[in-house]
This record gives structure tokens, sequence and C-alpha cells, in this order.
């Protein structure tokens, strides 16, 4: 489904992501673990039209979206649930599902009854689907966060660090719903800092260290790999000719 | 896995095992660095592969034992070796995970060849630093087949374990299976009162006769496979039960076959060296590695379904490959030729002799029983009808020659099997 080919992208002069290649294949579940400054953000980024990539190519459904602006890429099929969640906080929670059916808006039946369902399947943003979205709890908002991307019925979901800052208990609660969607039968690309988590749902992950890939596996597999310890705690951790 | 995913999939692990490669194994980065070459700019397509220098047994062997590991010590779980006659013994190590990936290939090419859980399966292979037998036995173990680690040698407690423990699957090298159903003729033990199914075959060149003469005497079907130590062991590539040819796993290994001379990468279908890279190793990749085995590799869909690209035959090793008039010719096919003539393999050797600047092959062939007639004739005509048979396989015309029983030049025991006087004797 998504097919990322040796891409290249620069932050102005650093060179974040030197010759990723990737794909998803429907219904997977893939992730991407590495250290902080492996690249990870700016693949998402990259991949989500919020940065050009110098080279490469990027297919999604076997059409080129490298180098299109993010709402295309939105139209094609891929939604960002984003770092750090980034509701409209001063909107209300059913705004903000509203503003995820931006694109089906001239269907408003179909925005409504998508409604319905998030608001079935997470009841707490139904209680509080007047309230401001800024006063929601953390886990709250990463729920809204993910109901708002799936409103505009994505192919491809892509998750940016969606444990960031929540407490352990609300943590496992987000995994559980990624697990929840992953039986739906969704395509995932989950972004995360928990390696040890995400490992565990994911079918295959990629390795990232400093802007290449250094490892591809099976979820479960890579998860007891040394390198991944490695990639994960950086420099910290020692080099392979130090050991 | 179509096509075009599978050539995703190879270029994302060629673009991790070059990025692990140059940044954890001194001998690769320094090669690498002579060319000016740097995975993470130069790596776009699997192509680029092309561009990269060969590994040869020769590197192996000089970065003896451990230079060439990309892994520190302690994450290696297992060490083997090649039997290296001349030079330092090969030596590569597996990680926890690459023992994983290992049994998982092998029991992939065992279960093609016919190989289930119910089996039993006596593994003739020796044990030890060499590859096979730990290689094979961690696969059956893989496919949850009842395996009886036999090792090598002792052929008549073989035979009775074969018959007592009712063994399903033989493991052993082809030469070895038919060892063991001679040796049961003169036990005067019918192999119809094994169990025998499956005989699955590795380790050396062998020939379609001998696989014929594998099924009809032990009452099995006869598939092949293909492995070598340096690249993982077996696992590599295997027969299908249609046994046209063996499957290379080409999720995990990248399969090049050049001209030994030129090495110059060649197209289907055209036979020469094939050349490996490791796509998932961890402890011990090697990049191009020149296996100095011969075959070529098949395109076409196989009647099995599974859409890997097929290895003919292993045709013999490209050190022995011999080249007149531009044509490789091979000692071993001539070899079968002879044999197919009178039914038994002649002792014999080429020779490459050089005429009024012409390049002529000349087949020496010890003269036999079997070879020998009273009349000149019948002599005369028997020559021409080996020298005719050949000319049609290799498209030159050699010269035959019946020379007495023991006059060709031996190396050892064994008769070198090609001379070359072009360039004077």
């Amino acid at each position: 489904m998504l097919v990322v080919k040796s891409v290249h992208t620069y932050y102005g002069n650093i060179h974040a992501l030197k010759g990723v290649s990737l794909h998803v294949r429907k219904g997977e579940i893939v992730t991407l673990v590495g250290a902080n400054g492996a690249g990870k953000s700016t693949l998402v980024n990259t991949i989500c039209g919020m940065a050009k990539p110098s080279r490469g190519s990027i297919e999604f459904n076997d059409r080129a979206i490298e180098g299109l602006p993010p709402e295309t890429i939105v139209r094609r099929g891929i939604a960002l649930v984003p770092e750090g969640r980034q509701i409209f906080s001063a909107m209300s929670v059913e705004a903000n599902l509203l503003m995820g059916g931006y694109i089906h808006r001239k269907n408003p039946g179909q925005v409504r009854e998508d409604m319905d369902r998030f608001y079935g399947i997470f009841p707490i943003l139904k209680q509080r689907k007047g309230q401001l979205a800024g006063t929601l709890s953390g886990g709250e908002q990463q729920m809204l966060a993910i109901s708002r991307a799936l409103m505009s019925r994505p192919d491809l979901l892509v998750l940016d660090e969606p444990s960031m800052g929540l407490a352990p208990l609300v943590t496992r609660e987000i995994f559980a719903i990624i697990r929840e969607l992953k039986e739906q039968g969704r395509t995932i690309l989950l972004i995360e800092q928990n390696a040890r988590a995400a490992l565990k749902v994911a079918d295959r992950g990629y390795v990232l260290e400093i802007g290449k890939v250094i490892l591809e596996g099976e979820g479960p597999e890579l998860l007891e790999h040394r390198e991944v310890k490695r990639a994960y705690l950086g420099k910290g951790a020692k080099q392979i000719w130090e050991a | 896995m179509s096509c075009e995913d599978l050539r995703q999939t190879q270029l994302e692990r060629l673009q991790a095992t070059l990025n692990r490669v140059y940044r954890n194994v001194s001998f690769y980065r320094r090669r690498f660095k002579e060319i000016n070459f740097r995975p993470e700019d130069d790596f776009t397509d699997v192509q680029d592969i092309e561009r990269l220098p060969f590994t040869t047994s020769r590197d192996v062997s000089d970065c003896y034992p451990y230079e060439m590991f990309a892994v520190p010590l302690r994450e290696v779980v297992r060490v083997h070796a090649s039997s290296g006659s001349t030079t330092n013994p090969r030596v590569v190590g597996y990680t926890r995970q690459d023992l994983r990936t290992w049994s998982n290939l092998v029991a992939r090419i065992l279960s093609s060849g016919g190989v289930i859980q119910d089996d039993v399966i006596q593994i003739a292979f020796g044990y030890g630093l060499l590859t096979g037998g730990l290689g094979i036995h961690y696969g059956a173990e893989r496919i949850g087949a009842s395996v009886l680690p036999t090792s090598v040698g002792r052929t008549e407690r073989q035979i009775k374990i074969m018959q007592d423990f009712r063994t399903t699957v033989l493991v052993c090298t082809p030469s070895y299976a038919l060892v063991i159903a001679e040796r049961m003729e003169s036990m005067g033990f019918s192999p119809k009162n094994l169990s025998l199914k499956h005989c699955i075959c590795a380790g050396e060149p062998w020939t379609e006769q001998m696989r014929k003469d594998i099924e009809d005497r032990l009452y099995v079907k006869a598939t092949d496979n293909y492995g070598i130590t340096e690249v993982i062991g077996p696992g590599i590539a295997g027969e299908c039960l249609e046994q046209r040819g063996m499957h290379i796993q080409e999720d995990h290994f990248y399969a090049e076959v050049i001209d030994p001379e030129t090495c110059r990468v060649l197209g289907h279908g055209e036979t020469g060296e094939l050349v490996l890279t490791t796509l998932t190793k961890e402890a011990f990749p090697v990049i191009r590695y020149r296996t100095g085995d011969l075959c070529s590799i098949m395109d076409e869909p196989c009647a099995c379904g599974r859409t890997m690209r097929r290895l003919t035959r292993i045709g013999g090793r490209c050190d022995e490959v011999i080249v007149i008039k531009g044509i490789n010719i091979i000692p071993d096919r001539i070899g079968d030729i002879l044999e197919g003539i009178k039914g038994e393999r002649p002792v014999f050797q080429l020779v490459a002799v050089r005429k009024d600047h012409q390049d002529q092959l000349e087949i020496r062939v010890e003269v036999t029983e079997q070879l020998f007639y009273d009349k000149m004739l019948e002599q005369r005509s028997l020559v021409d009808f080996m020298s005719k048979k050949i000319a049609n396989f290799i498209g030159i015309t050699p010269k035959v020659k019946l020379v007495e029983r023991g006059s060709l030049q031996r190396e050892g025991d064994r008769v070198k099997p090609f001379l070359d006087h072009r360039f004077g004797e």
C-alpha cells in the first residue's frame, strides 16, 4: 500500500533521512523505532507532505505522492495523528471531529454516521462532546485525535508518538485501542519511542539510526534484539567495536 | 510474494545490511571506501549492487577467524567453519536471530522437498564444525519432524536404524545415498522393507542419472538443495516436488550469476558463477560472495506455485571450467556424456592443444575392457561416435584418443581433469 524508496530529506542543513526504504502492506501494523533524532518524525512529515524529500520516491496505492501538499495526501487516504496530539483546543470535541471529516463535508450523512460510531467506541467523547477539547485529559485528547484522523476515512493511519506524555496506565489504554484498530483490519504506521510496547503490537518493525534503517524484521523478533536496544538507547550504549 | 513486493523487500534489507556492514565490518568499510561508495547515498536501487566489489573465499580465509563478523563475539551463539585444506578455514558465526532465520529457511526447503511433521528424518550429514548436519537438524526440528542425528559413516548401522526406527526421510549426499543402496543390495536387504519416502540430497554436484538411480534403488523421491557455509549453510535454495530446479529463497539472499572470467552479470538462463548476498544475516553478512559454483537462474514460473526464481542443477566448479573457442566446457559434463555411451564413467582427461593457432580439445580416455575391441574398425567407430556425441553437446568437435590404463597424468590419486597445453607443455 505504502512504498517508500531510498528517501532523503533535509532539514535546513541537516541530512535527516539518508536513503530510507520501507513498505506497509494492507492490514499491517508497521512500527518505526529509534532514538531521539533518528529521523522518525522527519519520515512522518515526509510521508504526510509536510517536508519534501530531496531524492527518492513514495508511492501510495500505486500512485506517487512525494512532494504533494498535505491536503492532497489526506484526500489520497493517509491520515496523521500528530505528535503531541495537536487537537484544536479552543474548539469543542464535536467541532474537532467535524474538522476531521472536512474532506467529506459534502456528505453530511456519512460524517454524522462516522461521528456516532466514534461516540459509540469512546463514550467519554460523547459525554464531553460540547466541552472545549483543551479541557480533556491527555488520554481523552489522544482518543479524540485518533477519532479525528479516522473521520477522513483513511486507508492508512499514521500515529506519531501516541503514548508521548501520557501516564503509564493511559498508555496501556492507548495501545489497547491500537490493538483494536488492528483487529478491525486497519493499516497503521506507528512511530514510537516506547519501542517495547510498539514492537509488541506490530507485525513488522524498522529500526532507524541517524537517518538510516539498520534493521528490519518481525515485531516480536526485533524486541529481543541488541541492535534495537542500542539504537534506542542511542550513543550511551557501547559501540560494537568497544564491546 | 509478488515480484514487486520482493524487490522492495530486497531493497530494504540490502540497505539495512549495507548500513550495518559499513559501520561494523572494517573489511567492507575499506572496500567501499576504495570505490568511494557510501551505502546511504549510492544505494537507491537493488541494481546498484552491481557497483560493489566481490567477496571471495580468499577474503574470508584472510579474515580468519573473526575479522569479518559484524557483531561482537558475545552476540554470537554459534560458530561454524568450512574445511580449508590449503588455507585457513573459513569461519562463520550466527546470532540467536540468525539461528532462528536459518532454521526457518531450512524448514522451508525441507517442506518443499516433502517433509512434514509426521516424518522421521535421518540426518546422515557430518555434524560438527561443518554446517550441513546442524543446519538441517534445526530446520527439521522447526517443522516438528522426529530427528535422528545419525551423522556420517557406519553404513550398516545407518541401514539398521533406517529399518528399526522406520525412517521416512533420508538426508545425505547423493553419493552416500548410492553407497547405502549398494550396501543394502550386497546385504541382500530390500529397500521395499523400509518406510523411506523422501531423500533430500545436497553437499556435492550430482546428475539427473544419479537421481534416477537413487529413486529406483531406494524407492524414494529425491530432491536437490543448495547450501554454502560462507553464506549460511543449507537453506539457500531447494527443489520442490516438481524436481525442476531449486527455488532460491530470494527474500533472504540476493542471487546473481556472473561470467567467471569477465565478472559481467549474466541474464536469465545463462550459465555462470553463482554470486550471493545475504539480506538478513547479522553475525556474518556477505556482500556478493563468489561461490565458485556454476549454474544459471530460471525465471519461468514453477508448476508448484512458488514465485521465487530457480537455480539449475549445480554444473560443477568454475575453477574447473575450460574455455576453448569461447565455449565453456565443464569436465564433469563431458564425463556424463562418456558415461552415457557405455554405461560406465571412464577415466578421462581433457587437454587443450593449439595447432596452427587453432585451439583444439583433445579427450584422452583410458581404455577399459568395455571400451576395447579386437577389430580396428569397431574401435574407430566407437571413438568417432564419442566425438560426435560430445560435439553435439558442446558445439565443437573434440579429438578423442584412447590411451593405456594408468597413463594419464595424476595429482595424488586423482586424474587431473584438465591440462592446458596451448601455451607449450
